[in-house]
């Protein structure tokens, strides 16, 4: 569990990188926290510098949409999704859960299964 | 429409073929590539993968699964050679025909050479195998290397030789690089990243020839200079691959021409990416090769132009750390006006930049160093102020 921020410190429309390896992006899209993978899975570039619209954030060199709850592109030229962890808020602090890849493995070929 | 033949399988062509799938065509779909490759994207050949950071198969624009799912007969590692009058038949490089009902020409374009290519150590950068070649002679010891041109392939490839460890030098024969894309201030803040980045960049001379037998061994400037040298790198600008429909029915400029809708003079031919002059502009640049062909296979499939493109001009660079990127449509005469951090030393503050060009009291166009936020709203209004702009006019 990482800390990240105050939750004061990130309103609506938001987004803050944190430095982890690899790092990640954390969201706040109208009201609701998410993190993600902070680098496309297209090329280099940071998605917590992006375009946040709804649910969706778009990366800021080519434009590839990531869907901020499930980490799957929406359109190309992104085609692998990024990762997503779970954010909590404790006495107004935000922490994000890092996904272990094993866990992030098996709930994709879960979803691969179940789709 | 029963065959489709895409010819050109890098960026444009995929799309191409993605939008033909995506649009319903369900008939024969040929795609020919005269590189033996699946599609690859071409930008990080002089960055990542030169440095070796990232590998080949990173570059791979498709997978397995979406090559099954597009049920397209690859032709891959032969060249087109010719289209017939009528646009009905693709003649290829080894004898073979393709006959067709529509045809999407993504031939993109090749580097331009200078004479004495030839000689070992002397590259260019456009293709897997250049970056291949000279990947491999980077990593054979520290040499010296002279890259001519200061374009944006010239830059970021001295940047990633720099950044291995080499002995760099940039030879620019205008007086400044990048002034047709930047305009004359931006341009002297961003080759002020070379020098950053302990690059020499010699501007203002052109090259008068290479020095060498068997291996280059050095530059001769125009104006008397000898530049010695292990590895020459080319990077001036690239020519639009129309050589093979020479005997077809196609007007061809600098480029196929087109209309707004990425149609040629005969409808059933449609040409997107780098070789397409798409309403009287050929853009080399990765966004345009993949706006265009939704345009181009809808208006191919429909028989007429029924839809045009016109996007906003945006490209990116990155060199020496640092991620320029450039939205917009600017003249000579637009005013420049830093709107977010600054210069120092004539170069990008540590902190980047953001510039307007703006003209009559309206923003143009949009720089920025290191700023991609900003850019990003910035790109957006661009690009919203472009539709109102066209709609008021229609």
């Amino acid at each position: 569990m990482i800390p990240v921020c105050r939750l004061d410190d990130l309103p609506a429309g938001e987004s803050v990188r944190i430095d982890t390896t690899p790092p990640i992006a954390v969201f706040n899209a109208d009201g609701e926290l998410y993190a993600i993978d902070d680098t496309c899975t297209h090329q280099d570039a940071s998605l917590s510098e992006g375009w946040l619209e709804g649910c969706l954030v778009e990366c800021p060199l080519h434009a590839a949409s990531f869907d901020l709850r499930t980490g799957r592109p929406t359109c190309l030229p992104a085609r692998r999704a990024v990762r997503t962890h779970r954010v909590t808020v404790d006495d107004g602090m935000v922490h994000v859960h890092v996904a272990s890849e094993v866990l992030a493995e098996v709930a994709a070929e879960e979803e691969g299964t179940a789709a | 429409m029963r065959t489709v033949t895409v010819v050109g399988a890098s960026l444009s062509g995929l799309y191409a073929a993605r939008e033909l799938r995506a649009q319903g065509f369900d008939g024969r779909l040929v795609v020919v590539g005269d590189e033996p490759h699946r599609p690859y994207d071409r930008p990080p050949l002089s960055k990542d993968f030169l440095t070796g950071r990232s590998g080949e198969d990173q570059l791979a624009l498709s997978d397995a699964e979406e090559t099954t799912e597009l049920d397209a007969e690859w032709l891959l590692g032969v060249r087109a050679r010719g289209l017939d009058v009528r646009g009905r038949t693709v003649l290829l490089g080894d004898g073979r025909t393709v006959s067709t009902d529509g045809v999407v020409i993504a031939t993109g374009a090749s580097a331009r050479r200078l004479p004495g290519c030839e000689l070992a150590g002397v590259h260019t950068l456009r293709t897997l195998d250049d970056a291949r070649a000279l990947r491999a002679e980077l990593a054979a010891g520290t040499r010296r290397v002279v890259v001519i041109g200061g374009g944006f392939i010239g830059a970021e490839t001295a940047s990633s030789c720099a950044g291995l460890g080499h002995d760099v030098t940039v030879v620019e024969a205008a007086p400044l690089p990048l002034v047709p894309q930047l305009g004359p201030e931006m341009a002297a803040v961003c080759a002020g990243l070379h020098r950053r980045g302990g690059v020499d960049l010699v501007t203002g001379t052109g090259v008068a020839g290479l020095r060498g037998t068997v291996a280059v061994t050095g530059v001769e400037l125009a104006d008397g200079r000898l530049l010695p040298a292990d590895i020459v790198i080319v990077g001036i600008g690239a020519i639009p691959n129309t050589d093979w429909l020479a005997g077809s029915t196609l007007a061809l400029h600098d480029g196929v021409l087109c209309d707004d809708g990425c149609v040629t003079a005969l409808p059933q031919v449609v040409a997107v990416g780098d070789v397409a002059r798409v309403g009287g502009t050929r853009a080399e640049h990765w966004t345009s090769a993949t706006e265009q062909p939704r345009v181009a296979v809808r208006n191919l499939l429909a028989g007429h132009t029924a839809e045009t493109v016109r996007p906003l001009p945006y490209f990116w660079s990155d060199q020496y750390g640092a991620r320029i990127q450039f939205a917009g449509r600017r003249l000579d005469t637009d005013t420049v006006r830093i709107t977010e951090g600054g210069v120092t030393d004539d170069a990008p503050d540590e902190g980047g930049l953001l510039a307007l060009y703006e003209r009559d009291g309206r923003t143009t166009a949009v720089l920025s160093v290191d700023r991609p936020r900003p850019f990003m709203r910035a790109r957006r209004e661009l690009g919203r102020g472009v539709t109102v702009a066209e709609a008021a006019v229609s």
